[in-house]
């Protein structure tokens, strides 16, 4: 009876180490990026145009990756998000001039997540905004 | 120990709806079916043919069915400014594209349902953009009620729809047609899965003799 007893519990156990570590198997491989929500967002309103790892399209829609846009335009990107783009831009040497649409359904805290995102991805390496950053930028849109 | 048991259970389930489902198979021999709609005349099956049209393309030229004559095409809807699918479309249908690089006879024809905006110019800019056209690529516009009208005979859902992102509301299609006219294959241009098996689909449609 005893040993009976020992020997469930050891299978309970096992049994309750071996969830543990799948439930962290599965965690692991749903928080694979410390940006999940700007990583969601990106690819809800930005992906279809600019890629899923921020290619572009050939020469219709600028890269995202290893862009320098992003670093010489840093105090403006929130406001590119928010407002779309009309006028035509150079990015890493090459025209580009489809327009952007605006993304109006975004507040700041969703344009704060994509920057972090897509700044710090695909070899981008800007660093992170802070919120009041974002907020600031997005007071002073044209 | 019932806990640790359900425990357990639930657990692999999570496991396993993180692990990608296999791979649907697909059949290489089996021969491509004639879709649509289809008639009996006189004990003869007369099956669904893509219509006849009329469109100009990015060079200015004339393009009807003519142009295709005795060779198979990929058709799609589009315009150049749309902000939803159509970006993800044309990536995909870049692929496929590419993919086919060696086949001369395969078109592409990709109507514009924006016949307002979607000038020749436009469409050849868009098209240089994209670094494809012809002889193999059409980007074409032409008579917006022609362009709807094909549409639906082309089993596509294109339709005006002024609350749509853009000012329209169509679905990413690519629809294959042989060089029969009839339509054999048709996939979501927006999810490459079905794009990897639409391609198996061309290339068997290229071996039928």
């Amino acid at each position: 009876m005893l040993k009976n007893y020992s020997v469930k519990n050891n299978i309970a156990l096992l049994l309750f180490v071996g969830s543990i570590l799948m439930t962290m198997i599965s965690i692991s491989c749903t928080i694979s990026s410390p940006n999940k929500q700007g990583e969601n967002l990106y690819n809800q309103n930005c992906a279809t145009c600019h890629g899923d790892e921020g290619e572009g399209l050939r020469n219709l829609y600028p890269p995202i990756a290893n862009a320098d846009y992003l670093q010489l335009h840093r105090e403006e990107l929130s406001c590119i998000i928010k407002n779309g783009m009309k006028h035509p831009i150079v990015v890493n040497g090459k025209d580009y001039h489809m327009p952007m649409p605006a993304a109006t359904n975004l507040n700041a805290v969703e344009i704060h997540n994509i920057l972090n995102f897509i700044c710090n991805s695909w070899g981008n390496n800007l660093g992170y905004f802070t919120p009041k950053e974002v907020e600031a930028q997005l007071k002073k849109c044209q | 120990m019932k806990y640790s048991f359900l425990l357990f259970a639930a657990s692999i389930f999570t496991f396993f709806s993180c692990v990608d489902s296999a791979n649907e198979s697909y059949d290489e021999n089996a021969r491509l079916p004639i879709l649509g709609e289809r008639a009996f005349v006189d004990g003869d099956t007369v099956y669904h043919t893509a219509p006849q049209f009329d469109f100009i393309n990015q060079d200015s030229v004339n393009i009807s069915p003519a142009l295709f004559e005795n060779r198979p095409y990929i058709v799609d809807y589009f315009f150049t400014t749309c902000p939803t699918i159509c970006p993800r479309v044309k990536a995909e249908e870049i692929r496929v594209f590419d993919h086919f690089e060696n086949r001369p006879e395969l078109g592409f024809l990709s109507v514009s349902i924006d016949a307002g905006k979607d000038k020749v110019y436009k469409l050849k800019e868009y098209a240089e953009k994209l670094g494809v056209g012809t002889p193999r690529w059409h980007f074409v516009t032409g008579d917006e009620d022609h362009i709807y009208d094909i549409a639906n005979d082309f089993f596509h859902i294109a339709q005006k729809d002024p609350d749509a992102p853009g000012g329209f509301d169509h679905d990413g299609r690519l629809i294959l047609i042989d060089k029969n006219k009839h339509i054999r294959a048709f996939c979501d241009g927006t999810d490459g899965e079905q794009v990897d098996r639409f391609i198996k689909d061309v290339e068997k449609l290229l071996r039928e003799k």
